[in-house]
């Protein structure tokens, strides 16, 4: 064991070298603990598999003016909806201080292609899936799609009109490949 | 528990006075590895072992954990989950090697932990029930690598359990229906996978109690040491902390030290390349052997290649592999030698380094095929193997004279400094 004359070898300002060893082992330990915690962390991240899920190519072709398709993207729903010039026409006539979520629908669509709307079929209130895109479904009251969980109604620029929900519904990104094909993601 | 000049926990900070009174966690953890905690005060490297044991079961249950989140257990998709571990999951690679070479750390220091045992008789009274509970704990630790090493459902796995479930059909008359009982199944298929992932992720935690047991045992009597002499006085020890938190801290950085290196440059070197082959019951690899911490139990049950009296080859092996494990249970009793540590038993010291060569030598014969020199080789180990422990160790410590014991641990750390003996006592 070390004399008390040989702990305290050293001292300069009260700090002994015990205590800079000290520092240093439990500073290197810490250093490392962290660079194994950040794999353990990260693990848990969408795997490369979950990844490569994120484009969609989609063909529109079939949808009739007035119809919406259902399809998915990151294995998440979303609705296609090919509208009709008075759809367009009634999201055109709100005011935008009407909005909870102030958006044209121009802001909505792909230039030239104002009648397809392509959102995500997530609420974004708690993540339901809305009503509205298959045939016979409630739209809600403002003719667009309808949330059953907790009475969302979104217009037909699937902008948020009423009840619980923060925003609109959300437009993913996407391209148009040709007139007929679609690739989101 | 510990000894009476043992450092008092009394704790200063209000909040901590506080929390003593309600649940004393930091009181046990101050008596069990902080300055309450007397200790030998020559413990030497080997001591080490069993703080980086319980570190490398930490890594395994918590890499384990990590990679049952990814996990599938069922024979469609098993191989490929582990494969799309090891391919898409962010850094999944590194804690799937992590794991596999984990378990293989995990054994080297617990065979490490056992030597030291043996070597210096930490076995002997007054500290039997520790080494008893080492022995289950290694038992629990072989059945949890068996049933992991099944899981990713390649070649080796399948024959693995193929082969191990097979010991249980040696029993007479009963032995097929229990095989069956243990697979669920004719052959190693989805119920076998189905449990042994539930074992599997059980019994490391069971490993974790039966630990806390051992640790708890052991602090009754406190630490064996080099000299095998109990402590006497407050000289003969040192706190646990700092003393041997600290030379356990470097022991734990050469282990990780070696662990990664294992883990990053060779992360296969100890694995079988089969096992990258999905599982196929059609057909057996062409040499089917366990993993290497299995090798010299492997070969015990290989060396029994002959009926004897009335009981045939296949039970004899499957006995006899148990009983190298079991023979061990009974070691507090097989040594009577009043002397623990070996650096005092001079004849004994040469036969536990055989007993050292011997199981090398049966390792080496379990990774060989079953042909000869390997068969007689085996077989002359494995009657050597039963030979120390039932009749060299008996006899050895009835005979022995050992050599002359200092009369105390202080006394044996002065001795060994004696030039500079003349400032000794003032260091104590």
């Amino acid at each position: 064991m070390a004399s008390e004359s040989e702990l305290n070898a050293g001292i300069e300002d009260g700090v002994r070298r015990r205590d800079f060893i000290n520092i240093a082992a439990v500073s290197f330990a810490g250093v490392g603990a962290v660079a194994v915690v950040l794999p353990l962390v990260n693990q848990m991240n969408p795997s490369a598999d979950v990844l490569a899920l994120s484009t969609t190519e989609i063909d529109i072709s079939a949808i009739q003016p007035g119809q919406a398709i259902k399809t998915s993207w990151r294995k998440q729903p979303v609705f296609v909806r090919n509208l009709v010039a008075k759809e367009i026409a009634e999201a055109k006539a709100v005011p935008l201080s009407d909005l909870r979520d102030p958006q044209t629908i121009d802001e909505r669509t792909k230039p030239g292609k104002e009648n397809w709307l392509i959102t995500l079929g997530v609420c974004t209130h708690l993540g339901c899936v809305p009503l509205g895109a298959a045939e016979g479904e409630n739209k809600g009251d403002f003719g667009g799609y309808f949330c059953p969980c907790h009475g969302s109604h979104y217009d037909t620029a699937a902008r948020i009109r009423k009840g619980p929900a923060p925003t609109n519904l959300v437009v993913p990104p996407y391209e148009f490949n040709s007139d007929t094909v679609v690739t989101i993601g | 528990m510990s000894f009476p000049w043992a450092k008092p926990y009394e704790p200063t900070h209000p909040l901590m006075k506080w929390m003593d009174e309600k649940l004393p966690i930091p009181r046990l953890v101050y008596n069990a590895t902080g300055p309450g905690y007397p200790v030998p005060r020559n413990l030497n490297y080997f001591w080490n072992f069993g703080v980086l044991a319980g570190a490398a079961l930490m890594m395994q249950i918590i890499t384990g954990i990590v990679l049952a989140m990814h996990y599938s257990a069922n024979v469609g998709v098993a191989f490929n989950s582990v494969e799309h571990i090891m391919r898409d999951v962010n850094a999944g690679w590194f804690i799937r090697y992590a794991h596999m070479n984990g378990a293989s750390m995990f054994f080297i220091v617990v065979y490490l932990h056992i030597f030291r045992g043996l070597y210096y008789g930490s076995y002997k009274a007054p500290r039997e029930m520790v080494w008893l509970l080492g022995v289950v704990i290694f038992l629990l630790m072989m059945a949890t690598a068996f049933m992991g090493y099944v899981l990713p459902w390649g070649q080796m796995s399948f024959w693995g359990a193929q082969v191990i479930t097979g010991f249980f059909s040696a029993i007479p008359l009963v032995g097929e229906p229990v095989r069956q009982w243990l697979l669920g199944g004719f052959v190693p298929d989805n119920a076998t996978l189905n449990r042994f992932f539930s074992l599997h992720y059980l019994l490391p935690f069971v490993i974790l109690g039966v630990i806390i047991l051992h640790i708890w045992a052991l602090h009754i009597p406190g630490s064996n040491n080099p000299t095998g002499i109990e402590v006497k006085d407050e000289q003969d020890t040192v706190p646990f902390h700092p003393y041997y938190t600290a030379k356990d801290g470097f022991g734990l950085g050469v282990f990780l030290l070696i662990f990664v290196a294992l883990t990053f440059f060779s992360p296969n070197m100890l694995g079988h390349a089969d096992n990258y082959i999905p599982a196929n019951s059609l057909s057996t690899p062409a040499h089917i052997v366990p993993e290497w911490y299995f090798l010299p139990f492997y070969a015990i049950l290989k060396a029994f290649t002959f009926n004897f009296l009335w009981i045939d080859a296949k039970l004899w092996g499957v006995i006899a592999m148990f009983a190298s494990i079991a023979l061990l249970f009974f070691l507090p009793w097989l040594d009577s030698s009043p002397v623990k540590s070996s650096t005092y038993r001079p004849l004994y010291r040469w036969f536990f380094w055989v007993l050292v060569a011997d199981v090398l030598l049966l390792g080496w014969c379990g990774m060989q095929p079953a042909e000869q020199p390997w068969v007689i080789l085996s077989q002359l180990g494995a009657i050597y193997y039963f030979a120390h422990f039932l009749v060299i160790l008996p006899i050895v410590s009835r005979i022995e004279r050992p050599l002359p014991m200092p009369n105390s641990i202080t006394e044996a750390v002065l001795a060994k400094h004696a030039p500079d003996a003349a400032s000794g006592p003032a260091a104590a």
